[in-house]
């Protein structure tokens, strides 16, 4: 591994670190995969009623960032959302 | 070699119900002439569509379960594309996924049997036990990120 470079970043990271702690108080509950902590194995194009809140109103796919999703499952509900949309049961794009 | 596929029309809403059985039975002929059979065939009836196709906004749609070959899929598939009053089709191999889950699946109480067990419980959950589940059975212990995100 090579050796970070101590300048800039170094810095930059300390300001944003104090700005963090100033922050602190503001609490947010971690977020947790729902497919995880259902146990949900199986992630299923059918299954609109499962894949619905996973495409907000401009029927785009929930990031990741946002739904607390793990990878794996994300990568799942990605391609059932994907095939639900060829056959129309979940929306490409609002109208 | 035989595989599980899953295999889901829409057929436009023009056509009658004797349209749709006889593409049903269509399918199956070619089904059975090319090796081999549908294992459930699961008619869902007319519903809306999330987005216009054509002209249509409705169609009914058909699932099939059906255990063939490649060739039987891309053969029905060709099939499908030819018909007009077929709007959409869709053909997903589902034996690799399903043993996936089933994997999974018995891997997760057969651990939950285990921890139970060595926690001294009876292996299965009994009634009214605990309302979050077995929780601490399966609590990831990823490192929090507290207030950050």
């Amino acid at each position: 591994m090579p050796p970070r470079k101590p300048t800039g970043s170094r810095g930059r990271s300390s300001s944003a670190q104090g700005k963090d702690q100033q922050r602190r108080p503001m609490f947010r509950r971690r977020k947790v995969c729902k497919f995880c902590s259902d146990k949900i194995d199986d992630i299923n194009y059918k299954d609109t009623k499962l894949l619905m809140p996973f495409v907000p109103e401009r029927a785009k796919i929930l990031p990741r960032r946002i739904s607390g999703t793990c990878a794996m499952h994300q990568r799942k509900l990605r391609t059932a959302i994907m095939r639900a949309r060829q056959l129309a049961l979940i929306p490409y794009t609002a109208e | 070699m035989n595989r599980k596929y899953e295999l889901v029309y829409v057929v436009s809403p023009d056509a009658g119900d004797d349209q749709v059985s006889a593409l049903h039975t269509q399918v199956d002929e070619t089904v059975t002439r090319m090796g081999g059979q549908i294992e459930k065939t699961d008619n869902w009836g007319r519903r809306k569509l999330a987005y216009e196709i054509g002209r249509h906004k409705e169609g009914t749609y058909v699932l099939e379960v059906i255990n063939g070959s490649g060739e039987l899929m891309k053969e029905l598939d060709r099939r499908l594309k030819v018909l007009d009053y077929v709007i959409r089709h869709l053909v997903v191999r589902v034996d690799e996924a399903e043993a996936v889950v089933d994997r999974t699946r018995s891997r997760r109480t057969e651990t939950s049997r285990r921890r139970r067990v060595a926690r001294g419980l009876p292996p299965e959950r009994q009634p009214g036990e605990g309302q979050r589940g077995d929780g601490d059975d399966d609590r990831d212990d990823r490192f929090d990120m507290g207030g950050e995100l």
